[in-house]
């Protein structure tokens, strides 16, 4: 189905999208570095004008910047971690055959459909709240001293959060590699010899390999800006340790009032998700060659 | 050694009994083919014996000892899938020596077996590939590669040549035939193909609805089969069934002729009919004959025979080769 015309109808017919979609992504590109290069702040609304470097200079020699920094790569990696690692041993709960299967489908990826600021306030005030949380009322009852879980341990708490909201999209999807599984592969491992375990890291996981590995491509995309959760429970802190990059820059911009030190901030985030991006692909991108 | 006998075997899936007391003693050494239509439980009664699927009545002895709740690897026993089932992710060396690998043998000894395995099998230059980049007929070899480096006391096949093109399933066929000549291991072999049944099998199986109508060598069943179902299974085109009485010989219900038994004449002859279909295939002719009375015939006439559709064709059955049946559908063995 290549021939000339279609090819010429094809390209007429993307063009307006990718115009729209350029469009859309080069205009706010383009004012993000342009204001990463000015002095603005709203507060002082007299000095402006180029600033050259120093809004970059002044982002990066922060020490909430190192913090961030840090912050970001541990809620990215252990969110991961939890969901890859959860989403396998839950996929193969679901694949036994079970009584009520389907509702129990159902309500192990009902969590992935709860917007992040509705499942975030869920998790500060029922379950977390050292007053009248749930967990607060778990360990009265055990006779442990409730837990400030948002106080004391603030990004284990939001990293708790994002691996709930995430651990259903990494079920699913592993879920759905495993079925796809022949049944006569298993067989015929069983009679070479292979016992649960084998066939599990022998067949069943390389078999999963390039689920995984979307899993964690696109996880890695989402939980690199993670913000709603950040916002509505701890708002970044105490201090900055629960305050990755991207509440960062919204810190910077909507609380300090700097924009362009925002805009740098912004600049920033993007290089180093591609950064991200390039040695994730390097590493797992492999096994989505077919 | 590989002797295998089942004793009053029974499977049922709910309520539906998918195979029904068989009984059957399988040689050491010998190649022993299952066959039957679809549906008939021949793949089942394969998996029940490699304990895949549990019996739910009955004894399978492998050398004299009940396995039936022993698992599959403990058989003793290797299965060639009709998928293949390779492992996709592996080398065809990690494929044939993953059974010796988890029985957790030596790297030397299985480094040395999978090269021998390989080189029975013309598998060498492939040895590092992945399953993907084999040929249809390379990759069946692996799976075969797979079961016979086990040194197993009986190979299972479970339909291993419906995946292939009708020339390479040939060659196959004779690969398999001989490298199991060659091993001298018993091997179970599942097909629904009765020309493939009749070519490999020292000793063929015909089961239907889970039941076994007969066991005997390829020849025993073509010469005598027991009944109405295995003299219209066994042979090709299929045996013709005419009524007894339409035929002149009230003592049965329905007689049995092959095509290749009826000579076709356009002079004179014992029966005569009108050619609706005549099939050259240059070595033989086909003719679909309606007979009347008799019925619709299929003959097999040797060599060219310019006939048309429409023609008038007498035929004459070689004495000696009409299979009689009796009501219930047995075989009358009497002479007359």
């Amino acid at each position: 189905m290549a021939t000339q015309n279609t090819r010429k109808l094809a390209r007429a017919m993307l063009t307006p999208s990718v115009v729209i979609l350029f469009v859309w992504m080069i205009v706010p590109l383009v004012l993000t570095l342009w204001y990463s290069f000015q002095s603005y702040n709203l507060l002082n609304p007299v000095n402006n004008g180029w600033a050259g470097f120093s809004n970059y200079y002044y982002f990066l020699t922060d020490p909430s910047f190192t913090e961030a920094f840090v912050n970001t790569l541990v809620l990215t990696i252990s969110v991961l971690a939890i969901t890859v690692i959860g989403g396998i041993f839950l996929a193969l709960l679901l694949d036994q055959h079970i009584v009520g299967q389907g509702i129990v489908r159902i309500l192990v990826i009902s969590p992935f459909f709860i917007m992040p600021t509705v499942a975030a306030l869920v998790w500060k005030n029922m379950l977390m709240d050292p007053n009248y949380g749930i967990f607060a009322w778990l360990a009265t009852r055990l006779g442990f001293a409730p837990i400030a879980w948002l106080q004391d341990y603030p990004l284990f708490s939001i990293i708790l959060i994002v691996a709930w909201q995430w651990l259903p999209f990494a079920t699913l999807i592993i879920f759905t590699a495993l079925q796809s599984l022949d049944e006569e592969r298993k067989e015929a491992a069983s009679m070479d010899g292979a016992g649960a375990i084998n066939l599990f890291f022998y067949i069943v996981l390389p078999h999963l390999a390039r689920a995984i590995t979307v899993v964690i491509l696109i996880e890695t995309i989402f939980l690199l800006g993670v913000f709603a959760e950040i916002l509505v429970t701890t708002g970044g802190g105490p201090g900055f340790a629960s305050t990755n990059i991207a509440y960062l820059v919204y810190h910077q911009a909507l609380l300090d009032y700097d924009v362009g030190g925002a805009s740098a901030g912004g600049v920033v985030a993007v290089i180093l998700a591609n950064i991200v991006a390039f040695f994730l692909v390097r590493i797992v991108g492999k096994n989505l060659d077919a | 050694m590989g002797k295998i006998v089942l004793e009053g075997v029974e499977k049922t899936f709910g309520a539906i009994k998918v195979i029904q007391n068989v009984n059957l003693t399988v040689d050491d050494g010998s190649f022993v083919v299952f066959v039957g239509p679809s549906g008939c439980g021949k793949s089942t009664l394969l998996r029940l014996i490699a304990g895949l699927e549990d019996v739910t009545a009955g004894k399978i002895l492998i050398d004299g000892v009940d396995v039936v709740n022993t698992p599959p690897a403990k058989r003793g026993l290797s299965m060639v899938f009709q998928s293949y089932a390779l492992y996709p992710h592996m080398s065809v060396r990690s494929n044939i020596g993953f059974g010796l690998k988890m029985a957790g043998r030596p790297k030397a000894e299985i480094d040395r077996k999978v090269e021998a395995a390989a080189a029975t099998l013309n598998l060498t230059p492939y040895l590092d590939r992945r399953p993907r980049a084999l040929s249809g007929g390379q990759r069946q070899r692996v799976a075969i590669g797979r079961a016979i480096v086990r040194e197993p006391k009986a190979f299972l096949f479970d339909e291993p040549l419906s995946n292939l093109d009708a020339a390479l399933r040939v060659q196959m066929r004779i690969e398999i035939a001989r490298l199991q000549d060659t091993l001298g291991t018993t091997a179970i072999y599942v097909t629904h193909d009765q020309v493939e049944a009749m070519t490999m099998a020292d000793k063929i199986v015909v089961l239907s609805a889970g039941r076994i109508e007969q066991v005997g060598s390829p020849l025993e069943l073509y010469n005598k089969p027991d009944n109405l179902f295995v003299a219209g299974f066994i042979g090709s085109p299929k045996m013709n069934f005419i009524p007894g009485a339409a035929a002149g010989d009230p003592g049965a219900a329905t007689i049995g002729i092959r095509p290749e038994h009826i000579a076709a004449s356009r002079d004179s002859g014992t029966w005569s009919g009108t050619v609706t279909v005549a099939e050259h295939v240059g070595s033989d002719t086909f003719l679909y004959i309606n007979a009347g009375p008799l019925g619709d015939l299929t003959v097999r006439s040797v060599g060219e025979m310019g006939v048309k559709p429409g023609d008038r064709i007498f035929m004459t059955p070689e004495p000696g080769r009409i299979h009689r049946f009796d009501p219930a559908g047995h075989a009358i063995v009497a002479a007359h």
